[in-house]
């Protein structure tokens, strides 16, 4: 059980999937100018990541013994058509949400997270139990990611910037002291 | 089909500075920032993104017809997946050290929207000889910018070019380049260094060295003799 917290805080903090290894810079930048929307991109890709997760273990165990040069062909086949499910049962079942999340979905499936997680997850080794948890870990460090950028972006709109840091220069420097904050949560796991 | 507007050296060279992928359009950022902390890297980096964006450019300009509107997309990342596939066992059996460094960020080269994007917005409409102009025109423009990631990083995260140390022991290297934050700073760096130079240019109005000519010539004698 400690294993499985552990797998959870390690993707969520440590190896920050935003600010540590690079993955999903696209909303970061794109989406990451308003708290609310924020949190709601973060929440669909905590759930697309969860599906991912469950189904790349499935491959895993299932299917991909047998061709392991087609993992790559078969994740993002696979990745694709479930966001695109994911998409149409949402607006059949609950249209409230998918106008909340409608513009959000699409772009998922080109989200480096996504794919990332599907091989980081074959790369570590883990069982399905153990890929859910480092989905889900690295899912809310996302959203972290996403939300602390955009509460930060909230605020550098009300004060004056010089002229030549307007835009995403200053985004930029902004993560990479986020990202300098988040790695004093590697000494978690020196002790 | 619209008409031409643009020459065939303006599709190349608009993805090469002016339409940057990187420097400009921000995309691809993920392996921009995760890879580029040495000039190795960052360069098998840039030739892998460029030889798959130039190959699926090809298939997708030879298909555009063949390729029903519905479900292009899905086709567009077959196909990128199918050379990403082909980098992915070539480097790693040409180049197993760079293969290791870069890890999964070679596979991650299917979600870079640079290449996805140059496919649904170019070459899916254009002839083969113009997507072919263009995907290597934002190919050079994306090793480009690469390589300048990596050569800042690299010097001052390690004090070396290529692994040739360029300094002397004394040197103290700049650990937080070859860090993740690093990658952020240099590429935020870069940004406002470009921010600063429009801005520049925008405050000096066009002609400004024929106004001062005129103007020097039309001032009073006594300021030459202060």
């Amino acid at each position: 059980m400690t294993d499985l917290l552990w797998i959870l805080i390690s993707a969520m903090l440590v190896n920050n999937f935003t600010l540590m290894l690079f993955l999903g810079l696209c909303p970061f930048m794109g989406v990451s100018s308003r708290v609310g929307t924020a949190l709601r991109m973060g929440g669909a890709n905590i759930f697309v990541l969860t599906i991912t997760s469950l189904v790349a273990s499935f491959l895993n165990a299932y299917i991909l013994p047998w061709a392991p040069y087609l993992r790559l062909i078969s994740f993002i086949v696979v990745i694709a058509s479930l966001v695109q499910i994911v998409e149409t049962v949402i607006k059949k079942v609950s249209p409230k949400l998918f106008r909340e999340l409608g513009i959000f979905l699409p772009l998922i499936t080109t989200n480096c997270a996504i794919l990332g997680l599907a091989i980081f997850q074959t790369n570590k080794g883990y069982d399905a139990l153990e890929g859910l948890f480092y989905a889900v870990g690295g899912g809310l460090g996302l959203t972290l990611a996403l939300v602390l950028m955009a509460s930060i972006r909230e605020q550098t709109e009300l004060v004056s910037v010089p002229a030549m840091a307007r835009g995403m220069g200053l985004v930029l420097i902004l993560a990479g002291s986020l990202s300098l904050a988040f790695m004093g949560f590697a000494g978690l796991f020196s002790s | 089909m619209s008409p031409r507007t643009t020459t065939p050296q303006e599709v190349f060279l608009r993805g090469v500075w002016r339409e940057n992928p990187v420097l400009i359009q921000l995309l691809g950022l993920c392996p921009a920032l995760a890879v580029t902390n040495t000039v190795a890297n960052s360069l098998a980096m840039g030739l892998a993104t460029f030889f798959v964006l130039l190959g699926s450019s090809i298939l997708v300009s030879l298909f555009k017809d063949l390729i029903p509107k519905e479900v292009r997309i899905s086709a567009y990342i077959l196909i990128i997946a199918t050379f990403v596939t082909i980098a992915d066992l070539v480097l790693n059996a040409v180049v197993p050290e760079i293969h290791k460094a870069l890890g999964a960020f070679i596979a991650l080269i299917v979600v870079n929207c640079m290449i996805l994007g140059r496919q649904e917005a170019f070459a899916s409409k254009q002839p083969l000889g113009r997507a072919v102009l263009d995907a290597m025109g934002t190919g050079v423009g994306f090793i480009i910018a690469l390589l300048l990631m990596g050569t800042l990083r690299e010097v001052l995260g390690y004090g070396s070019f290529l692994g040739i140390a360029l300094f002397g022991p004394g040197f103290e290297p700049w650990i937080i380049m070859i860090l993740p934050a690093g990658g952020f700073f240099a590429l935020g760096f870069i940004l406002l260094g470009f921010g600063w130079w429009t801005e520049r240019k925008a405050q000096q109005p066009k002609g400004r060295r024929w106004m001062n000519e005129v103007t020097d010539a039309a001032a009073p004698p006594s300021g030459e003799a202060s």
